[in-house]
């Protein structure tokens, strides 16, 4: 009588790969900012917090239904959220990593550790979304142009925290600091373009991430030189989040996303 | 012992900020409430988060709360009671065109 769902099985050619980078980056992001959601610093952050996480899994719904379009086996965005396993998502290891909330594996991180992750990644999301908009694509164009608003957003309010905090107490500089250098190893794969984003590039579908290093690099300057914090040093370390490659603690975050609609296929509110 | 050099500048709470929404152009600056930041750009951001994020905003003011200056309700009946049998003062005599949405 237990109905378990099962895993949806994938033609995962270049083009629905390299939409369900952005999409899985956009999905695992928004759940562990959602976190906050009622632990926020102050009334006002929480809501700022669990606002962008919405944003964020809205920008995912629309970039899985498209990816299920071009998947063509007819599946929906919440198949697409909840069905998968493990090596079929595609997201950055950076945002698979425990942000707020302890564990059995991770003593979890504080305030710093948020503004830092947001920082780096919503810079990174608005150049994407910025090249994406022109996409050969329509639809994914059209997603682009809404989340480009909202990212843009995104990146001026990590980018005031992190001044404040960077700039602020020397405590909160030391903590801003510390956020940084832990948050950096997991950067170069931020820019590490293989035969997916050649293929998006050439096909004018995207953006090679090789393309956003240097962009990137300076926005973030800017802002760390503001906030007086030091860009740390380049690692040889490369994440393999994007490659279906995970950390230890993307099979919790899966547990915890997909057990309802493993237990109760196809259930809705 | 030295108790002096352990001074601590950390405030308890941030300054209170009141916030004025403009619903669309055209349409003045309304007061919706206020908010808690730790100065007039955050203030801004605050607002946007906590008042106008279901569309319900295009522009918002945000005013410390300390800088403004209120009548003293004690003068209630001084400043504003006279004014309600001076029906000369009230713009009822004259009908407005439909036109005009927003008096």
């Amino acid at each position: 009588m237990t109905a378990v769902a099962e895993s949806l099985q994938l033609q995962l050619t270049p083009p629905v790969r390299y939409l369900l980078r952005w999409a899985d980056t956009c999905l695992i992001h928004a759940q562990r900012l959602s976190e906050w959601c009622g632990h926020g610093p102050v009334l006002e952050e929480d809501i700022a917090l669990s606002n962008m996480a919405l944003d964020l899994i809205g920008q995912a719904r629309g970039l899985l239904t498209r990816a299920a379009e071009l998947e063509g086996q007819g599946f929906d965005e919440d198949q697409m959220a909840f069905l998968r396993e493990e090596p079929d998502y595609f997201n950055l290891t950076l945002v698979e990593q425990p942000m707020r909330r302890s564990s059995a594996h991770s003593p979890g991180g504080d305030f710093a550790d948020t503004v830092v992750r947001n920082l780096l990644l919503a810079t990174w999301l608005k150049l994407a979304w910025q090249r994406l908009s022109s996409s050969a694509d329509a639809e994914l164009a059209a997603i682009a142009a809404k989340a480009l608003k909202e990212a843009r957003y995104h990146q001026q309010h990590a980018a005031d925290w992190a001044v404040r905090l960077g700039d602020g107490t020397a405590e909160s500089q030391r903590r801003m600091q510390a956020a940084l250098d832990k948050a950096w190893p997991y950067v170069g794969e931020l820019f590490a373009a293989d035969e997916v984003d050649a293929a998006a590039a050439a096909a004018g579908l995207g953006p090679s991430r090789a393309e956003l290093r240097e962009p990137w690099r300076a926005e973030v300057q800017a802002v760390l030189d503001e906030a007086t914090l030091a860009l740390p040093a380049e690692v040889p370390f490369v994440a393999t989040g994007s490659q279906g490659r995970h950390s230890e603690h993307m099979g919790f975050i899966l547990a915890e996303m997909q057990s309802l609609q493993r237990r109760y296929p196809g259930g809705t509110w | 012992m030295n108790t002096s050099t352990t001074a601590t500048t950390t405030r308890s709470e941030w300054p209170l900020w009141e916030i004025f929404v403009r619903p669309k152009a055209g349409l003045d600056h309304k007061h919706c409430g206020s908010l808690h930041a730790p100065d007039a750009k955050m203030a801004v951001q605050m607002a946007r988060e906590v008042y106008t994020r279901r569309q319900e905003g295009s522009s918002v003011w945000v005013v410390r709360s300390s800088d403004i200056v209120a009548s003293d309700p004690g003068d209630k009946d001084m400043l504003f009671d006279p004014a309600e049998d001076k029906v000369y003062r009230h713009p009822t005599f004259y009908e407005l065109p439909e036109a005009v949405n927003h008096m």
